[in-house]
């Protein structure tokens, strides 16, 4: 896995805490910067892509781990 | 890009209807949307400083009870006294134990978010309802406010 500058554990939040909780991690950090998000909410998969998607910050990875499920954000 | 623009009319007070305007107001001022909800009727009870929301199995036959009873149960019976403090009180348990942000947490974040919260004078007026008893930062306003924003709106919910 890759480095990131920031970690979030979004474990046992449902929908649509993780994103909320994402995107208030994300706005002080800087552009370029990696947020990490941990979750287990399974629609969180197709949320971070559509998050991503809408709001240009790139998703860099997502894979799944031992039941959770890893992201890798990298700030706009 | 400019920024969309999200308009919500939250028109219903139970516990279970309150989720939706909150859910999507929140999520989509984290994906970039100018967002308002306009409280009319008893959406109103949404934004009572003291939110004291409930459910009712009563005229619903698609909600989901404990030990299969909406197959089996008889309506008649879930309107006995007590049945609805009931549910609303295994309702808020199953969701605090699946991870479901509770609605003030939601409406919070709706306000850090600058979502735009509009109670609905009318409705104010009608019920006699006290300001008093609604939380800080809404806006007292009627239908032609709603529309100078959601005649904007690329959508438009009415809940």
């Amino acid at each position: 896995m890759a480095d990131f500058d920031q970690e979030l554990d979004a474990s046992g939040l449902n929908c649509p805490l993780p994103i909320l909780r994402a995107k208030k991690t994300l706005t002080p950090m800087e552009t370029g910067q990696i947020l990490h998000i941990i979750a287990t909410d399974p629609g969180s998969v197709k949320d971070f892509e559509a998050f991503s998607r809408q709001t240009g910050n790139e998703l860099m990875e997502s894979r799944e781990e031992g039941g959770k499920f890893h992201f890798l954000i990298k700030k706009a | 890009m400019q920024e969309k623009k999200l308009a919500i009319i939250a028109t219903k007070g139970s516990l279970d209807w309150a989720y939706p305007p909150f859910i999507l107001a929140s999520t989509a001022s984290a994906l970039g949307y100018d967002t308002e909800i306009f409280f009319t009727f008893y959406g109103l009870q949404l934004l009572k400083k003291n939110l004291s929301l409930e459910v009712t199995p009563l005229g619903n036959p698609g909600m989901p009870m404990p030990m299969n009873m909406d197959k089996w149960f008889p309506v008649m019976l879930t309107a006995l006294p007590g049945m609805q403090s009931m549910m609303t009180t295994m309702m808020k348990k199953k969701m605090a134990d699946k991870g479901v942000a509770s609605l003030e947490e939601l409406r919070e974040l709706c306000q850090e978010a600058e979502v735009r919260l509009i109670a609905c004078q009318m409705t104010v007026d009608l019920f006699d309802m006290n300001p008093g008893d609604f939380i800080d930062g809404i806006e007292y306003a009627g239908a032609a406010r709603f529309f100078e924003f959601a005649g904007e709106s690329d959508i438009c919910l009415y809940i």
